[in-house]
């Protein structure tokens, strides 16, 4: 096993010279990473103008940058962005590279790996450092990385044991951010960039970007809808309660594979982590790719007509009836209480 | 004219997973599972033969998986696709994406030149959307992922629409490229009838080694001849017609490794029950709102 540094990267995702929470929540979580393993956090701004973002990632937890500011690297490219971040690697070795699960990470993440050889895991909900035995050999602070699989029955610990670079990608939300009060601003290491014809391969003629219109990581009170809903007419409750209470709408993969909500709504595993004060489940059974996404709720309300079902395991209140006469009677009794 | 080559994946129906399905090592035994089409493969060669609707040309399928991918095969012939390529052998067991787009990237290498790849984004048993991008980092050409619409395709350039985050983008790119695509890209067309009669007797190797087992008067050979004769034989490449090489395959070839899996277990819950009475209702909402939880 070659020697790498005990390093962790976090590839710093930037559209428009923005940052993407993701890659801060992967700073935050990646200090916790490289205290355990005694390396440093290094932070990889890939990008034009985008000096001061390398400096905010210091807030986060790097201790150091790698910079690579060139015009040609302003908009995320895949040859050049991961031509660019591999020779790094390979350059550096660090232990451990961390992507956001965004359409940029996987659309990166992949060929960095396949060009570096290396292990890379998608969609982590959990990572950790661990000593491991594994096929009877010892293997000391590897990353754990963890994640449902095969429909959500069942939650795998993936290793890299024999190679020395471990990568993976988390989903927004998942990891939490948090600004460091004391911190240091460390070193800024500009890299050079030349730029390849090559590079000019994929040409983006057009770009069009929406805001989002929902921020339901900010959401105190989120009334959440699945597939129990039945009908996007009936969905229409969901968003009553949510109007009464003051919260936002969202529902599970499946209610947005139904259509009754779009995608940006989502909650879990492929959508959106929130961690609000409360969170109502209506017609939710509460697979594991949901669960993921709202477990840490400060408080869970389930309302299901299945008294088994899973979501039920999650919840601190549990209501067993069909959330077509539930959530009349809720809005009612509060509109009363209120009064 | 336009050559496309399609990736495509015979899955678990990954909504009927049970406990005595999974091995010891943390991987499921998809022999005992219910087998589908990857949906999003499906989308893909829809893209690729409306690319030969449009434009002519060629499209090829190709798997990577145990002998009883060939039925994904046939629905490839089915659906419309000119040639189809099993590519299977023991020693590619086990074998994650890293594995799995070397000897991909190495078949389509002895498959011959091409102007498109198309896969779907993702698989639905492994859901990493690796596969793509890592068969066209080894193939040395460019990617576009997550693809919404061709726009058009001349003078050996395509120009497509692409999703990103919080909107999309328009791209051009000069041919070959690999593109992945998502579900709601096109509409897999229906098998015609006339391809199912047609190509339903197609046959894989390990199908006509099948065939001929403890059948005297049969031969591997001949009878491979016999398929191909009829354009039904599903050529299927191995180790060793690949020449790969074996550290790099399977189980042996792949970094990530399943160390641990654990069932989901739920905890009996420690819930309190709420009656869905107005009643019952009313107490819960009083103790929110005592907890300036609701207001």
């Amino acid at each position: 096993m070659s020697l790498s540094s005990n390093d962790v990267w976090v590839f710093i995702e930037q559209r428009s010279g923005k940052a993407a929470d993701v890659s801060f929540e992967l700073l935050c979580k990646s200090r916790k990473l490289a205290q355990v393993m005694g390396g440093k956090v290094k932070s990889v701004v890939i990008g034009h103008q985008v000096k001061e973002l390398a400096e905010e990632t210091f807030r986060y937890g790097a201790d150091e940058a790698l910079v690579i500011d060139h015009p040609a690297l302003k908009q995320f490219r895949t040859l050049p962005y991961s031509k660019t971040l591999t020779t790094l690697v390979q350059q550096f070795t660090p232990r451990i590279v961390l992507f956001g699960a965004t359409i940029i990470g996987r659309d990166l993440a992949p060929r960095v790996a396949s060009a570096t050889k290396s292990g890379l895991t998608a969609d982590c909900t959990d990572l950790r450092i661990a000593d491991v035995t594994y096929l009877r050999k010892e293997y000391k602070q590897l990353l754990l990385q963890i994640r449902p699989a095969f429909g959500g029955n069942i939650i795998a610990t993936i290793i890299t044991p024999d190679n020395p670079i471990q990568m993976a990608t988390v989903r927004e939300g998942v990891m939490e951010m948090h600004a460091l009060e004391n911190y240091q601003h460390g070193a800024l290491t500009a890299i050079p960039y030349v730029p390849d014809p090559l590079d000019e391969i994929v040409e983006v003629i057009e770009q069009h970007r929406e805001e989002n219109h929902v921020n339901l990581k900010a959401a105190p009170i989120i009334v959440s809808g699945g597939y129990g809903m039945r009908t996007k007419e009936n969905f229409r409750l969901i968003h009553e309660l949510a109007h009464v209470l003051g919260g936002e709408v969202a529902g599970s993969r499946a209610a947005v594979d139904a259509g009754f909500i779009p995608h940006e709504r989502q909650v879990g595993q492929t959508g959106v982590t929130v961690r609000p004060k409360l969170y109502i489940a209506v017609g939710i059974s509460g697979a594991i790719q949901h669960r993921a996404g709202m477990q840490e709720s400060n408080k869970i309300i389930a309302v299901n007509i299945d008294p088994d079902a899973p979501i039920f395991s999650i919840s601190h209140y549990g209501i067993v009836g069909d959330a077509m006469e539930v959530l009349p009677r809720f809005i009612e009794v509060y509109k009363n209480k209120l009064k | 004219m336009y050559h496309s080559i399609v990736l495509v994946k015979q899955v678990p129906d990954t909504a009927n997973i049970t406990g005595n399905v999974m091995q010891e090592d943390g991987t499921v035994n998809r022999a005992k599972l219910p087998a589908v089409f990857n949906h999003e493969d499906k989308v893909a060669l829809e893209i690729a033969l409306q690319i030969k609707d449009t434009y002519g040309g060629t499209v090829s399928a190709i798997t990577m998986g145990p002998p009883r991918a060939s039925d994904i095969l046939r629905e490839c012939l089915y659906m419309g696709a000119d040639r189809v390529y099993l590519i299977s052998d023991r020693k590619f067991a086990g074998a994650d994406t890293l594995a799995t787009s070397y000897v991909l990237s190495e078949a389509i290498k002895k498959i011959g030149a091409f102007d498109f790849i198309f896969a779907g984004r993702q698989a639905i048993d492994g859901d990493t959307a690796q596969v793509g991008p890592q068969t066209a980092e080894k193939l040395q050409i460019p990617q576009i992922t997550y693809v919404e619409e061709i726009r058009s395709v001349e003078n050996r350039t395509v120009t497509a629409k692409r999703k990103i985050d919080g909107g999309f983008e328009i791209v051009r790119c000069t041919l070959p490229v690999l593109l992945t695509v998502v579900k709601d890209t096109a509409e897999p067309r229906s098998f015609k009838a006339k391809r199912v009669m047609a190509y339903k007797g197609a046959r894989s190797l390990m199908e006509i080694e099948k065939l001929v087992e403890g059948n005297s008067l049969l031969s591997t050979d001949a009878l491979v001849n016999e398929y191909e004769s009829r354009s039904l034989f599903i050529r299927t490449l191995t180790m060793d017609d690949l020449k790969l090489d074996a550290v790099r395959c399977g189980v042996r070839g792949s970094p990530t490794k399943v160390y641990e899996v654990d069932s989901v277990v739920l905890s009996g819950g420690e819930h309190e029950h709420v009656e869905p009475t107005k009643a019952g209702i009313g107490k819960l909402i009083d103790k929110l709102i005592e907890d300036h939880i609701l207001g």
